[in-house]
């Protein structure tokens, strides 16, 4: 039965795109793109910042303006101990127990380093934390980070920011199937409003993305093509897509053929 | 970052921290004190001390030893 709302960890959603809130040109630019895409959980980090500066204040005054859900992220976490630190930091900042747990395997990649990632995982998910885990399409790993506590996945369709698309469309649609029941998220690697719609269309719950916007020509209609995209492709999905086939198969019928009998032979 | 107090009365002698990777020579003892010295004041900052949480409640009781490392960090956009 298709579901109309994305769900997770019991609160439920109305939009499948979940945006990231780097690299845009100014705030005015991600503030209008965050309304043009009608996300309503956005991504956020914490950083170092020189005493005085108020960057961090002002830009996280902007984001409540928004009205919209707030997910942190452990970013640039390379050790359990350093995402469990920052996600600890991060709850009392923006007074949230959701994380979106990243531990960084290599810088070249920025692939997620699995063996880290579920022993903060688990260790978050004991503390009350709502783990929201950035992971790859690897089906062990996936069990381990459900078996400690983690209710949403979310696997790379492409290294971070690389814009690709997806990376592996077999696996991620064999944990699409292996995982039914479990909010599926593409996190990373979306470069196209295509990409999103592929994702939607193997039956992930949504989508979560940052660059392809932010970098965009004008990020505020790339946002809402991405909404349109991300729409069309769970609608496909719950419309039911055709099998596809290995051999061209007739649509118009054959029955009727003018000339069938001559078998192209005049 | 303030630079050191030169004519601080303080008991102890100044303490040497790395304060978000530099080091910095203060007067503080305190991790709420550090944060008021070193102009962080009121701001909207988490802190961790030597790679461990210190929630705010704690930062006034969270004493400072020389060569703490100390994390303040701020929100910022993220993806």
């Amino acid at each position: 039965m298709p579901d109309e709302f994305l769900t997770a960890y019991g609160v439920p959603f109305t939009s499948r795109l979940l945006m990231g809130t780097a690299l845009y040109t100014s705030p005015e630019v991600l503030s209008q793109s965050v309304k043009a895409s009608g996300s309503q959980i956005v991504t956020v980090s914490l950083r170092r910042e020189a005493a005085r500066a108020k960057t961090g204040q002002r830009f996280w005054e902007l984001i409540r303006a928004l009205g919209v859900t707030v997910l942190p992220n452990t970013a640039g976490c390379r050790t359990a101990k350093e995402a469990i630190t920052t996600a600890e930091m991060a709850r009392e900042v923006f007074g949230t127990d959701w994380i979106k747990l990243e531990v960084i395997a290599n810088d070249d990649t920025l692939q997620p380093d699995l063996f880290g990632l579920v022993e903060a995982a688990g260790h978050l998910s004991r503390d009350g934390f709502k783990v929201f885990p950035y992971t790859t399409e690897d089906l062990g790993a996936a069990e381990r980070l459900l078996a400690a506590g983690c209710e949403v996945l979310m696997p790379w369709g492409a290294p971070i920011g690389s814009g690709r698309g997806l990376n592996n469309p077999y696996g991620l649609k064999t944990m699409r199937n292996y995982f039914p029941g479990v909010p599926l998220v593409v996190d990373a690697g979306i470069g196209a409003p295509s990409h999103a719609a592929a994702a939607m269309e193997l039956g992930y719950d949504a989508v979560l993305l940052n660059t392809a916007i932010a970098k965009a020509g004008d990020p505020p209609r790339m946002a809402s093509a991405f909404a349109d995209a991300i729409r069309a492709g769970r609608s496909a999905y719950e419309a039911g897509l055709m099998e596809m086939r290995d051999m061209a198969a007739p649509s118009t019928p054959v029955a009727g053929t003018p000339f069938f009998d001559l078998g192209g032979s005049q | 970052m303030d630079s050191t107090n030169e004519n601080s009365t303080c008991a102890v002698p100044p303490l040497i921290l790395v304060i978000n990777g530099h080091p910095l020579t203060v007067s503080a003892l305190t991790l709420a004190d550090l944060l008021s010295e070193t102009g962080y004041g009121d701001a909207k900052v988490a802190t961790a001390r030597n790679g461990d949480f210190v929630p705010e409640r704690l930062r006034a009781s969270t004493k400072l030893v020389d060569g703490d490392r100390i994390e303040i960090l701020s929100p910022r956009q993220g993806g």
